[in-house]
């Protein structure tokens, strides 16, 4: 680990930042080519069934449209699915855009016009008419839930449930408290402002630059050299710039697709931007019932854990996350039964959205937890404490770092929780109800396998590269931190490149890899240019440093020193040009430490209290406050890391409050695809938040540290206002967006 | 030309607009909004599409100083109108207040509703309602931010209102 600190930890601005605030980063669909074409896609409007015809004589002759495309005239694609499946893929069929004449879910892609303007494009896939044969849908996960079964094929073995532990039936049975009930959330969609877009630019060569919206430049590229047999070198996917994606954007969207497919087949440049309309046909965070029994003595130990998970997934993929297992880990109990369960619906395959499965089955332990808390008249904050675990016991392993107790410690401190008066509806404020709850989170730290490249130049300055992705995440800015800690030099004279799938291999930016990744990645390379800079340094004549081991040298001040004594050392030019350099440049590869992680488990973990203010006769809730205490490992950027906690606060309060993916179940068909029907919360919603990150050493989670931020701050947010609803207003609302006709309709307890 | 130009055998209009400064011509058809003007035609991609529907407000610009949501103008009513977008703002070099408060308070993450935040904060000050903090979130509810960074854009909005409210008192004492 590094030790000192000159700009690591410290609160720099974004180095991309003046870019996106003038308006001069560019996007996705913001890259222009001579000779472009649009294309617009037409959806089902049906949920299941049949194409009987497509007619689409209309659309052709509106001016400027260029070709109509559907499943009888597409131009031909791999067959095998192993070439469509991304590294992000599902068991499963992967889906295809206009495959066949099957409808699986509304909103499916099923022609696609290409026209000179973007406006023709539109206009004529409103001429496109299609002829239906319908089938019945099935849509309701609460309908469908006997339908459910365990997947044949686990995505991951980790997310499939750990083996029973002692008899969570019998001791349920027999302790002094007990809760048990059904919670259910409604389907949830990602809704990032940028719309999803590629462009493609052909150049003279036949070669391809992409400009795609992907939280993974090669997953992109791989996919469609795959799709379409492309030669991976003539294939370039770029996203400089990511307009938020939330896992939205992991696997490659049909937009992609077609613009490459058309681009090929026309031989002219494409852009195909979706419509807010269509980013609700996509990806989705599945509805989800589950039922959580649990158990405690008189003392409020936990005696029994019990959760059974159903989520929904499409007909064709079986999506999943882990949603249950961590009510097997987040305390400490000897009898616990974690089942989990998937279910087909007539929608588009889910996937992973901001804290996959932990968003989704924490919300639901840490309300029932709450629930207990009063069935066992133990202050819900000091129950988790005595159910404090030092051990992950689904895996029986240690855990590298859990500094959970300073953040219940913090949090309550900062929040006043001590102040707090147990009765529900017995904190007022004028006409309102104030509640105060909380909840715990806990995300898996993980590091995948990366790679970078570091290059040092003779006039001092340094760039950084590797495929990573910036999605709003901060990586620009961390990773030219990590580099110019390294080099002893400013930020700013490093310069970070990103964003493309030429560039070293790394996996796509998703479930809060991509700092421990790419920024131990960065380090490694960093310290081989310095190894090599010491080698060239002891071929020097009367070179100080001939006896120095890497191990006691570092750079300081444009020279390369012992770390023991900055007099003794060489300049780092001096030693370039008596190499005869003009730069150093080498590559790193990392990837987790096998070793540790057959011993032990990490996880980051947060404390998050919350007060509510409820209008009972309006049915209105506001969170008026929230104080989040994470415990992270290292923090590599206090600035960037805090705004992503905050990010997932919002979404948390999203979650508990106003975010519902609607369907008319008679029809299958999604009824709110817009951003004035489906709530997400708007400035007004949100009021002061505060972020504590506590102390954490860890220097087994990563090389550098650290634990990553993308996920942990959502969760348990939902629960934390739930729980704070119930002690405004003795309502235990269990069916998530707690919406005013809920609080309207159901009874004090 | 590179760009899509209004599309042959089809109505178009010709008009005047100020844009960020500069006064230019051109030709548009009746339903070109303000925004895919900007965007695909002018190439000015500053100004950001989430909705096309006047729900995000990602799309926010100044006309004649006031904000509005561009996706919802149509070009063609515009004649002579004084525009200014994210670009005219300020430059990375030579940023406008409200950009460096964004800077500097990490107003942001994706920075993808961050040109509507600001050009909407622009306006937010030209109107002089806000006052303090309260109003602010309820009058920049127009613009959505789903990264979430609403408490670091109200941080940022309040430091530029107090500095120029407190501006005027400066002058007078000097
Ligand atoms: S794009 Fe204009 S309000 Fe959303
Ligand atoms: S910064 Fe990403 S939407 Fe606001």
């Amino acid at each position: 680990m590094l030790n000192q600190s000159k700009t690591v930890g410290l609160p720099v601005s974004r180095i991309d930042g003046p870019l996106k605030v003038t308006g001069q980063a560019r996007y996705a669909a913001e890259h222009f080519g001579p000779g472009m074409l649009y294309g617009h896609v037409v959806s089902a409007t049906i949920a299941t069934g049949r194409i009987r015809a497509i007619h689409t004589a209309a659309a052709e002759h509106f001016p400027g449209v260029v070709k109509i495309y559907t499943h009888d005239n597409r131009p031909k694609t791999a067959y095998r699915d192993s070439r469509w499946k991304d590294a992000v893929a599902l068991p499963g069929h992967p889906f295809r855009p206009l495959e066949n004449d099957r409808v699986l879910f509304d909103g499916q892609p099923v022609a696609f016009v290409v026209a000179e303007s973007p406006e023709a494009a539109r206009d004529a896939a409103g001429l496109v008419q299609i002829e239906y044969l319908s089938e019945e849908p099935h849509t309701d996960i609460v309908a469908q839930r006997h339908e459910s079964y365990e997947p044949p094929v686990p995505r991951m073995k980790q997310f499939m449930p750990p083996p029973p532990r002692g008899d969570a039936e019998a001791a349920f049975a027999a302790a002094a408290h007990r809760v048990s009930a059904d919670y259910v959330l409604s389907g949830e969609h990602h809704n990032p402002m940028e719309l999803f877009a590629s462009t493609v630019l052909l150049g003279t060569d036949g070669a391809l630059t992409i400009h795609d919206k992907t939280q993974g430049s090669q997953n992109s590229c791989d996919y469609i050299c795959g799709v379409f047999s492309l030669d991976p070198g003539k294939v370039v996917v770029k996203n400089s710039f990511v307009g938020g994606a939330f896992g939205q954007a992991l696997r490659p969207k049909h937009q992609l697709f077609f613009a490459v497919m058309a681009s090929l087949d026309l031989n002219r440049s494409m852009k195909v931007e979706m419509t807010r309309q269509d980013m609700f046909y996509l990806t989705w965070r599945p509805s989800c019932i589950q039922t959580v029994s649990l158990a405690a003595d008189a003392e409020g130990h936990l005696q029994a854990v019990m959760h059974h998970a159903v989520h929904a997934t499409s007909r064709h993929e079986d999506y999943q996350e882990n949603v249950a297992n961590w009510s097997g880990l987040a305390y400490k109990c000897e009898n616990v039964k974690i089942s989990y369960e998937i279910a087909k619906l007539d929608l588009a395959t889910p996937g992973d959205m901001r804290a996959p499965g932990a968003a989704t089955g924490m919300t639901a332990l840490e309300a029932a937890m709450d629930e207990l808390a009063y069935a066992a008249g133990i202050d819900p904050l000091e129950l988790r404490i005595r159910n404090f675990v030092h051990r992950d016991q689904n895996q029986d392993k240690a855990i590298t770092s859990k500094a959970l107790h300073a953040c219940y410690r913090e949090g309550a401190a900062r929040f006043g929780w001590a102040e707090r008066s147990a009765a529900p509806r017995s904190m007022r404020e004028g006409d309102d109800l104030v509640g105060w709850g909380m909840a715990g989170g806990i995300w898996e730290a993980m590091m995948s396998k990366g790679e970078a490249k570091v290059r040092l130049s003779v006039d001092g300055s340094v760039t950084v590269s590797a495929a990573a992705s910036d999605i709003g995440t901060g990586t620009y800015t961390i990773l030219g931190q990590l580099a110019a800690e390294a080099f002893d030099c400013p930020v700013d004279a490093v310069s970070v490149e990103i964003g493309a799938s030429d560039l070293p291999k790394t996996g796509v930016e998703g479930g809060s890899w991509t700092a421990a990744t790419t920024g131990s990645a960065v380090q490694a390379a960093a310290k081989a240019v310095i190894k090599t800079l010491l080698t060239h340094a002891q071929s020097m004549e009367n070179s100080p440093l001939k006896e120095a081991k890497v191990q006691q040298v570092e750079i300081a001040e444009g020279r390369l020193v012992l770390e023991s004594n900055h007099q003794i050392g060489v300049s780092m030019v001096d030693i370039l040009e008596a190499a005869g350099l003009e730069a150093i440049e080498e590559h790193a590869k990392v990837g987790p430490d096998m070793l540790t992680m057959m011993r032990y488990a990490s996880y980051s973990h947060s404390a998050v209290f919350v007060e509510v203010k409820v209008d009972e006769e309006l049915g209105i809730v506001r969170v008026t406050r929230v104080v989040s205490a994470i415990g992270a490992g290292r923090i590599l950027n206090p600035k960037t890391a805090r705004s992503q906690i905050l990010g997932g606060i919002v979404m948390g309060i999203g979650m508990a409050l106003h975010e519902e993916g609607m369907i008319d179940h008679r029809t299958g068909r999604i009824m709110n695809h817009n951003l004035a029907e489906y709530h997400v919360p708007a400035h007004a919603d949100i009021r002061d938040i505060e972020v504590i990150f506590v102390e954490e050493d860890d220097d087994m989670a990563s090389p550098i540290g650290v634990k990553g931020l993308g996920e942990i701050g959502i969760v348990g947010v939902a629960a934390a206002v739930s729980n704070a609803v119930f002690h405004a207003t003795g309502k235990r609302i269990r069916t998530l967006p707690i919406t005013v006709d809920k609080i309207l309709q159901s009874e004090a307890v | 030309m590179d760009t899509p130009r209004a599309q042959s055998g089809l109505p178009t209009s010709s008009l005047i607009l100020d844009i960020n400064g500069i006064a230019q011509t051109v030709e548009v058809h009746p339903w070109t909004t303000l925004l895919d003007l900007l965007r695909s035609e002018l190439e000015l991609t500053g100004t950001k599409k989430g909705c096309d529907h006047g729900q995000c407000g990602a799309c926010t610009v100044l006309i004649d100083g006031e904000r509005i949501n561009s996706c919802l103008k149509l070009a063609v009513t515009l004649d002579g109108a004084e525009i200014t977008t994210i670009e005219g703002l300020g430059t990375p070099g030579d940023m406008h207040p409200l950009q460096r408060a964004f800077v500097e308070h990490d107003a942001f993450q994706c920075g993808y509703c961050t040109p509507g935040q600001i050009c909407s904060a622009v306006g937010l000050i030209n109107e002089g309602h806000a006052q303090g903090r309260d109003e602010i979130r309820e009058l920049m509810s127009g613009n959505l931010c789903r990264c979430g960074a609403y408490t670091n854009i109200a941080d940022a909005i309040e430091e530029v209102l107090s500095a120029q409210a407190g501006t005027p008192q400066r002058e007078a004492a000097e």
